[in-house]
């Protein structure tokens, strides 16, 4: 029969992880404010110009407003907070 | 996505080839059903029609029109799980259920723990004898590392390093080095699809304590402690930091060799300059890691010969835009830039930046200038503002001198020099004097 080793776990310690409630749902889209949030990546702002003249397109009552953070992959308090204080629901692309 | 937690309803969107890890990177932050709503890859180098396209088109992932996940995302009804979030905690455990050695082999491989080459299984005697590499415990916290910026941080131990270094096959006396290595907080298995490597220059007294080759072979495989070293590196990175798995944890397209182990020490002995630490501010005598985050591009040459300024304007024209060269030097090249009035190395690296130049255009024609650099500029941070105001056909330089590293190493077998990307602003240098 073949020794059994007793060898240490190679792997750093995860942090614990904590559940977050989502945000309440729009009963409808009508009349409402939605940011498209340009995530910077490379011709996510072609991107969004499509998903904006799409909504314009078949649903004009939406109103929508490109906007983009300070910088890529770093979070951004002013425009979270103007996302907060004034859109009604975001929609964040193109992101990994 | 923090504006959920502040009322706002949101739908991410990514490409599909990120399905996997974008679910899990929201299920880690406790947000398993957060509404992701996906588009073919690719995004970049694609026209607004076929953007478009993708909007009026299908999600790949879910099958279902895209703009339906969008719509519904946002206004759809929430169920339990959306308004509680999922907690819970990941142990990993100190040791492992007992089994044979070939068990353990064939567990660590399937785990993805190693890098498919033959690992040292890390017994209790053997991770205890290369505690005895430092003077620091065995329970005190190293540092924090992560695959790439949005996932989750996991947290070490001096033992879990010890525990990574022994699998690399690396002796005790290399242990400072490695833990100083993971305490710098750069992660040598970068999830980025760029593929990046972590190459490392070693400074100071260390080199020749430890025997870290500088001479003919610096970059190769011809020294044990470069190579484990570098090895024991790549190792603690992705087991500690939660992973390096293709597809969850490893994006990078087209991966990178450097990704084995790249720790290569400078010659100092045989340089006619300062060493890279000294030029930033340390003593002769401290010795230090500089880790970058590069590795992206290698380019090669001889010389320097007579028509040496059009072959290296030629180079850092093609380096990427992104990732400033890290030009490293046989000492008879350095010899021979001191013979052309380079006296010191400082001058040069101003050559350097002066030089790299390429059309306004071409510069801004990079995904990484675009997303990365751009916001910058946009931002009117210069240089970069002045190089978006460009014309696009007006000669810009495209690095900071403060952003090119000059490194001497090799062994005069040959006048040969290599740029290696690797951006110093980016780089991190930590003292390896400390956990001694």
């Amino acid at each position: 029969m073949s020794t059994l080793l007793t060898v240490h776990d190679p792997r750093g310690y995860p942090p614990k992880v904590t559940g977050k409630r989502l945000a309440p749902r729009l009963p409808t889209l009508e009349g409402k404010l939605i940011h498209l949030v340009d995530c910077l990546f490379d011709n996510s702002e072609v991107f969004m110009q499509q998903l904006q003249a799409w909504f314009a397109e078949h649903m004009p009552a939406v109103r929508t407003e490109i906007v983009k953070p300070r910088e890529s992959w770093v979070d951004d308090p002013v425009m979270r907070a103007k996302i907060v204080k004034e859109a009604d629901a975001a929609v964040f692309a193109v992101g990994l | 996505m923090a504006v959920e937690a502040d009322g706002v309803p949101a739908v991410a969107v990514h490409t599909h080839v990120f399905a996997r890890l974008a679910r899990n990177a929201a299920r880690v932050n406790g947000t398993p059903t957060l509404r992701q709503a996906f588009v073919p890859q690719p995004v970049v180098g694609v026209s607004p029609q076929q953007l478009r396209a993708y909007v009026d088109g299908t999600d790949p992932v879910s099958k279902r029109p895209f703009i339906q996940e969008v719509i519904e995302g946002l206004t759809g009804p929430l169920t339990e799980e959306d308004l509680t979030g999922v907690s819970f905690e990941r142990n990993t455990p100190r040791l492992l259920e007992p089994a044979t050695e070939a068990e353990l082999h064939e567990r660590f491989e399937r785990e993805r723990w190693t890098d498919f080459m033959p690992i040292v299984l890390p017994t209790e005697e053997r991770v205890a004898a290369m505690l005895a590499g430092t003077s620091r415990k065995p329970d005190e916290i190293v540092g924090r590392l992560r695959p790439t910026n949005y996932r989750e941080f996991w947290e070490f131990t001096v033992e879990k390093v010890a525990v990574n270094a022994v699998m690399a096959g690396a002796r005790p006396e290399y242990l400072p080095v490695i833990l100083a290595l993971a305490a710098s907080g750069m992660t040598a298995r970068q999830s980025s699809t760029t593929s990046w490597a972590a190459p490392t220059i070693v400074n100071g007294p260390i080199r020749r304590q430890i025997g870290l080759n500088s001479g003919i072979g610096a970059m190769g495989p011809y020294s044990h402690a470069n190579v484990t070293i570098g090895r024991a590196h790549a190792l603690l990175s992705q087991n500690l930091q939660g992973g390096s798995v293709v597809g969850d944890t490893y994006m990078g397209s087209i991966g990178n060799a450097y990704n084995y182990a790249c720790v290569w020490a400078e010659n100092e002995e045989r340089s006619p300059w300062e060493p890279l630490h000294v030029q930033h501010g340390y003593k002769a005598e401290d010795s230090t890691a500089t880790v970058f985050l590069g590795g992206w591009y290698t380019i090669s040459g001889y010389g320097p010969r007579e028509t040496w300024e059009q072959r290296f304007r030629h180079c850092l024209a093609a380096c990427e835009p992104y990732s400033p060269p890290i030009v490293l030097l046989d000492p008879s090249v350095a010899r021979g830039f001191v013979e052309r009035g380079f006296g010191k190395k400082q001058q040069l690296i101003d050559w350097l930046a002066a030089n790299a130049q390429v059309t306004a255009r071409e510069y801004w024609d990079d995904p990484w200038t675009q997303t990365l650099i751009k916001p910058h500029a946009v931002a009117g941070v210069e240089p970069w503002a002045g190089v978006l105001a460009a014309a696009p056909d007006a000669m810009v330089r495209k690095y900071r001198a403060e952003d090119i590293s000059v490194v001497v190493m090799g062994g005069e077998t040959q006048s040969a020099w290599k740029m290696v990307g690797g951006n110093f602003s980016r780089a991190k240098t930590v003292k390896i004097d400390d956990w001694r």
